[in-house]
């Protein structure tokens, strides 16, 4: 989801001076925190992976900041002002799934694994696992091929928000974000990304707290506010009605298509695609042991359930402010454009001092999810596609770093004219497409190599393709919301898709997961396993729960 | 429950709690708990690498 110019009605009122003054104090902390992950890298190591030693609290906040992009604040905030309340069990499965699943459960066996096979990135980690360089270079092109589009938009986001706030021209505005993110990401390495990002979701998680407090208490309270929103379900529009759509404190009709794309879309798609996303499970691996990791359970819990359930609230609650204010919804006084609902209640009912740290919240939104696109898609070029895949391993020492960083180099090189050049469509249907095809394609193979022996290399392949090709041709002929944006079908067939409702109304990820698992599952009981002495090296430890602790 | 009529939102809301509540019982439980970490010390694993390192680029 994209936001297509997100605070330029707040920006308007603000004081442009307070603003410059806050951001330029921003940006040089950013600053520092960069140069000291500079100064503490030394090796590979610390470049890649921070060294294996990042504190637990660092951990938690840089993976929630690096989750939660200015999207999923303005874009799905706007989504619950228009859809209401359902959208809370996209944040029960982020919490459930994102965290408590993904830290206990993936997490722990990730970091041992990655430890035993010396694994400095998510493609490197299922490649040495299953002894296979095609899967290690493929699933680096999948993040350098994939990951700019789903980058481009985060950056175009942050650009925005930029350009509107201190009233440059866009160009400028993306160049200066994507400038900034990039020099502390190439000096800093993980280190400066993962420091950077603990403080930019400390900011988020104080201004969604402030923003929920303040919302409640202009309704009237908690148990007030939700009474007048449910009393506004005369109010839902025709053709939401006509949907699906039962209210904003309501779960929209089974099977309508509403409650397909809030469903599939948002809460299965985003809810579980999530375990699979590269920058995000190489965190794992950043961490002395496991011991850091039942930690970080306990800060990203909280983390994420503040960062993904305010907006929701906020955004559904929203509508019961602009009816008593103005008496209109809050789509119908956004002029219906989603992504100026949150904008226009900041500025409406919020007082100006929030406008600036709310502003600070987007920002740091936007900086430390791009922060780790940057470092995720120059590992996948400089470390896993020339450095293992094309030198074979013959690089070393300073010289992998150097590659890595000129990895970082072309990925902001690449990422910045997306963000320029491609249509605000296709930039929206990116981040689906990244996220679709990740899943599809590395979970099964990701979930299986920490848990069975019995997945077999041939099975690991024939799983990661097959999901991979079966999400984008659905993403590209089927989904009508991606495949519209995309375009390809209807010029082939001069439809938007191929299949009727409800199939046009399903996820990729709904129908690729499991194409890919079958497949996996199925071509591993037909082939051989890999050798013992292989599989005892990678499991080493694993699921084992250390003794005298 | 919370003003809320629908259990699918109020249930959605109580979940999002509960699995809160979980994510930091289980953090605080299992506090000092895992500890397996490989090496001694980050600093003796930093001088191990550039060891390595340096024997490879000598090799």
């Amino acid at each position: 989801m994209q936001p297509a110019s997100p605070l330029v009605l707040a920006a308007a009122t603000s004081d442009i001076r307070v603003l410059v003054i806050v951001t330029l104090i921003y940006v040089l902390i950013i600053g520092y925190l960069g140069f000291y992950g500079y100064k503490t890298t030394h090796t590979s190591t610390d470049y890649l992976l921070a060294g294996r030693n990042i504190h637990p609290w660092v951990m938690a906040l840089s993976y929630g900041a690096t989750f939660i992009s200015t999207a999923a604040i303005i874009g799905f905030g706007g989504v619950a002002a228009q859809l209401g309340m359902g959208l809370l069990w996209l944040t029960c499965l982020n919490i459930f799934v994102g965290i408590f699943i993904a830290f206990v459960l993936l997490g722990k066996r990730t970091r041992r694994m990655g430890h035993n096979l010396d694994a400095h990135t998510f493609p490197e980690l299922l490649g040495r696992r299953f002894d296979s360089r095609f899967i290690h270079v493929f699933a680096a092109c999948v993040v350098f091929l994939l990951m700019p589009l789903y980058a481009a938009a985060v950056l175009r986001g942050g650009a925005e928000f930029l350009r509107a706030t201190f009233q440059i021209d866009l160009v400028v505005a993306t160049f200066a974000f994507a400038l900034i993110v990039a020099t502390y990401v190439v000096a800093g390495g993980l280190r400066g990304v993962m420091f950077t990002d603990a403080l930019q979701g400390s900011i988020m998680f104080v201004g969604m707290l402030v923003l929920l407090g303040i919302t409640y208490s202009k309704v009237g309270g908690v148990v007030e506010g939700h009474r007048a929103l449910t009393e506004l379900a005369s109010q839902v529009p025709e053709g939401l009605a006509g949907a699906g759509m039962r209210g904003w404190t309501a779960m929209p009709s089974f099977g309508s298509p509403i409650w397909y794309s809030m469903v599939t879309t948002i809460i299965l798609g985003v809810g579980i695609g999530v375990l699979a996303q590269p920058q995000l499970a190489v965190r794992f691996m950043t961490v002395r042991s496991g011991r850091e990791l039942n930690r970080a359970v306990l800060v990203g819990g909280v983390f994420i359930l503040v960062m993904t359930a305010v907006p929701y609230l906020v955004g559904s609650v929203s509508n019961v402010y602009f009816m008593k204010t103005q008496g209109t919804l809050a789509l119908t006084g956004a002029g219906g454009n989603i992504d100026q609902v949150i904008p226009l209640y900041i500025n409406s009912a919020m007082p100006s001092w929030f406008v600036v740290l709310f502003m600070l919240t987007l920002l740091s939104a936007a900086m430390s999810t791009i922060s780790s696109q940057f470092h995720a898609m120059g590992t996948a070029i400089g470390r896993d596609i020339y450095e293992q895949g094309l030198r074979r391993g013959r690089v070393t020492g300073a010289a992998s770093i150097l590659v890595t960083r000129v990895g970082i180099i072309v990925a902001f090189a690449i990422t910045l004219a997306l963000a320029l050049w491609l249509p605000a469509g296709i930039i929206a249907a990116a981040t689906a497409v990244f996220f679709g095809t990740c899943a599809a394609a590395f979970l099964p193979m990701f979930v299986g190599g920490l848990f069975c022996r019995g997945v077999t290399r041939a099975g690991a392949q024939a799983g990661m393709v097959a999901g991979f090709l079966a999400a984008l041709l659905w993403l590209a002929f089927a989904h009508a919301n991606s495949a519209r944006r995309l375009m390809i079908c209807k010029t082939l067939f001069d439809r938007d898709s191929l299949v009727p409702f409800p199939w046009s109304s399903i996820d990729p990820l709904v129908i690729a997961l499991p194409i890919s698992i079958l497949t996996t599952v199925a071509v591993s009981l037909a082939t051989r396993r890999l050798d013992d002495g292989h599989l005892d090296r990678c499991l080493a430890g694993v699921g084992k729960r250390p003794t005298g602790t | 429950m919370l003003g809320i009529p629908d259990p699918a939102i109020w249930m959605a809301l109580v979940l999002c709690l509960a699995s809160t509540v979980l994510c930091v019982i289980y953090g605080a439980l299992n506090w000092n708990r895992d500890d397996d970490s490989v090496c001694e010390s980050p600093d003796r694993e930093r001088a191990w690498e550039k060891e390595e390192e340096r024997l490879e680029e000598e090799l």
